[in-house]
């Protein structure tokens, strides 16, 4: 009962949320120079002021501003986010085709940091004079301090081209034949340096809270207790001490899901991988307006669900959030 | 009848920033089987070190037994090796600590919480631990057991904690329970039904009890013989109505009359509260050979500067380490 009412709950805010991102977008947007009547006359190389007003009485751009915003958000209700000039596509379709790409790379560069972080964190706060202890401080530097599309471009150099370790740009290799394995494992070796590097800089983030975290929580007094009752030291750090120190390490995962985001507009462009940051990047040079309108409106939406999940995460390690009565 | 335990001349050293001092500093006693045996003393004076030795979980790096023997049932714990000491914890000797509000582990459940003591050390199935940790709910009184054993600590109260504490400590029937200040930090009328609590359940199970508490009312009420510890070092031992109607040490004189007495008429002009002059001196002081009550004593003469006191054996079988005790 509890956990579906506040489902509910989060999903109104959310929708109250989108419907704010749409507004702020859209004005945002309708400030800027030029509109769709200019990007259609470019595409068929120019055109004289009569053909323009023309076009913008057939797609609306006539009518007063807030008709136009009422339109759009109307529109969008029903999953119809306008139509892109420039690609001769449907948003939604030309959304949907790159988001699930994005979506992969986002989720296995999160997961991976999360992961690694958190192992890392975790043996460096059991021995804090061990050698991993100096791994954590040097990812820590390295990530805060490197460009993401350094980083890349590093790893692209050293592991495709001069190892031919990984492929060196895209997703898949068309040129490969075979079932589901053969595919997977395509899609995985082109995965990995994206990857890799997006992980990269929240790698450092997630280790050194973990560290931290753990510390605190190994002095706890129920730690102590985990002791006491003759459990071994496995059973204390592993079980006791680690679903207790996870809780701070969610909190921030869920904040850092919308840095991912942008993260990957910057990775995917190094690695050509064919995700939303690639599309972004080529309709803001086309100013293709409702192209940009509609991911902008997607990215929050992905942000807005990450954050739900991390509640319910946060709910499963931690019975405290919610508080049930 | 052979000890339970016997201590011998046991030294804890604490490597602190001002070095090495010895926060227990030759300690010897005996417990025997299913016998109440009470540490009181000023906090600081190091009655929960010397439980934490005795369960080998002295601060890690920080903490160590420099010298002596712990002997439990035959075999010295201070020698044992870590794998030996988890299969004694929580299941040969046990204990409960002063924090009930902290010392419960916040994300898992009060019943997982005793049930893996059991499935730890008696190799029960989850089922039937969990089963038995409804029944140890029941035993230290927890109201609706059956429901409350999938709560979380954060939803029941302090009183109720400790309780579930208990439940933990008893899970394996240990045959010594070390209680470190359970009831500090609870209010009163908890206090006296945790007492009793423990004063039943100590004749249900027949577990030896080491109660480290302030509370003179529960050391009269419930151990057969208790220890004075002051500044790392033993005041006074013996049974506990020896000491409290002749104590030989004057720290014990000045505690036994620091408790103030409820007077049936409140009209009756009120004795003034009576303390222990002066405060107990710094952990870098612990090591001196001289009687470190001497600065707070008022029986003070040169011998209790010149050497630290040996112990004064009475045929009551109270012992005082003081130069003065034959006198008092
Ligand atoms: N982890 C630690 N590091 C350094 N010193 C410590 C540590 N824990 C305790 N001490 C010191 O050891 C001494 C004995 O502490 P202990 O906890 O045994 O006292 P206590 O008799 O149990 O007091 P209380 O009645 O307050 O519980 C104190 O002076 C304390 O400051
Ligand atoms: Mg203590």
């Amino acid at each position: 009962m509890g956990i579906l009412r506040t489902i509910l709950l989060r999903v109104v805010y959310a929708i109250l949320l989108l419907v704010a991102v749409l507004v702020l977008n859209f004005s945002l947007m309708h400030l800027a120079p030029g509109d769709v009547a200019d990007t259609i006359s470019q595409s068929m190389g120019g055109a004289d002021q009569e053909i323009l007003d023309e076009i913008r009485v057939s797609y609306g751009l006539d009518q007063p501003f807030i008709v136009q915003l009422g339109r759009y958000i109307a529109n969008v209700a029903q999953f119809d986010l306008g139509y892109s000039f420039f690609y001769n596509q449907p948003v939604t379709k030309l959304i949907l085709e790159r988001l699930p790409a994005t979506l992969l790379l986002v989720i296995a560069a999160q997961i991976a940091a999360l992961f690694i972080g958190v192992v890392l964190g975790v043996i460096s706060a059991r021995k804090p004079n061990g050698l991993s202890n100096y791994v954590v401080t040097f990812l820590a530097l390295f990530g805060y301090s490197a460009p993401v599309f350094w980083t890349g471009i590093l790893l692209l150099i050293t592991f495709s081209l001069n190892v031919h370790w990984f492929p060196v740009a895209g997703m898949r290799d068309v040129t490969i034949e075979g079932g589901f394995w053969v595919h997977f494992i395509d899609v995985a070796r082109h995965l990995f340096l994206p990857a890799v590097t997006l992980g990269s800089i929240f790698l450092a983030l997630y280790s050194r809270l973990s560290r931290a975290s753990m510390m605190e929580v190994l002095g706890s007094d129920y730690v102590r207790t985990a002791k006491a009752k003759g459990l071994t030291s496995n059973q204390v750090v592993y079980k006791h001490a680690l679903k207790n120190a996870l809780s701070p390490v969610i909190t921030l995962a869920g904040l850092q899901f919308s840095a991912v985001l942008s993260g990957a507009v910057l990775v995917e462009a190094v690695f050509s991988w064919p995700g939303l940051g690639t599309l972004a990047f080529q309709s803001i040079i086309a100013r293709d307006t409702p192209t940009i309108l509609g991911i902008l409106f997607f990215s929050a939406l992905v942000v807005i669900i990450g954050n739900l999940l991390t509640d319910l995460a946060l709910r499963l390690v931690d019975p405290r959030v919610g508080g049930q009565k | 009848m052979s000890p339970l335990l016997e201590v011998k001349n046991l030294r804890i050293e604490l490597t602190t920033r001002d070095g090495v001092a010895p926060v227990i500093d030759d300690l010897s006693f005996t417990l025997n089987p299913g016998e109440t045996m009470s540490f009181v003393g000023e906090s600081g004076c190091g009655k929960s070190m010397t439980a934490l030795a005795l369960m080998g979980l002295l601060p890690e790096k920080v903490g160590r037994v420099a010298a002596g023997n712990i002997i439990f049932d035959g075999e010295d714990l201070s020698q044992a090796s870590d794998e030996r000491l988890r299969a004694i914890r929580g299941n040969e000797i046990s204990m409960i600590f002063q924090e009930p509000m902290t010392s419960l582990n916040p994300v898992f459940t009060i019943g997982e919480q005793i049930a893996e003591v059991l499935r730890a050390h008696q190799g029960l199935s989850r089922k039937a631990a969990w089963a038995q940790s409804i029944e140890l709910l029941n035993a230290v009184r927890i109201p609706n057991a059956k429901s409350r054993v999938s709560d979380y600590p954060f939803q029941m109260s302090g009183g109720q904690r400790q309780r579930a504490m208990i439940a933990m400590a008893l899970a394996c029937q240990p045959k010594i329970l070390i209680a470190d200040e359970p009831t500090t930090a609870l209010d009163v009328t908890v206090q006296a039904q945790i007492f009793d609590l423990l004063t039943d359940l100590r004749k249900q199970t027949g577990a030896a009890i080491i109660l480290i508490t302030h509370d003179m009312g529960a050391v009269a009420e419930m151990a057969e013989r208790m220890i004075v510890m002051y500044a790392g070092r033993k005041a006074e031992l013996g049974p506990v109505d020896q000491i409290i109607e002749h104590p030989r040490h004057p720290y014990t004189k000045g505690l036994i009359e620091c408790v103030p007495h409820i007077q049936s008429d409140p009209s009756l002009e009120r004795h003034d509260l009576v303390e222990v002059p002066g405060i107990v001196p710094s952990l870098r002081e612990f090591g001196k050979d001289q009687c470190l009550f001497a600065s707070r004593c008022a029986y003070l003469t040169e011998a209790c500067l010149a050497s630290r006191p040996t112990e004064k054996l009475f045929a009551n079988g109270q012992s005082a380490d003081c130069w003065h005790a034959e006198g008092l």
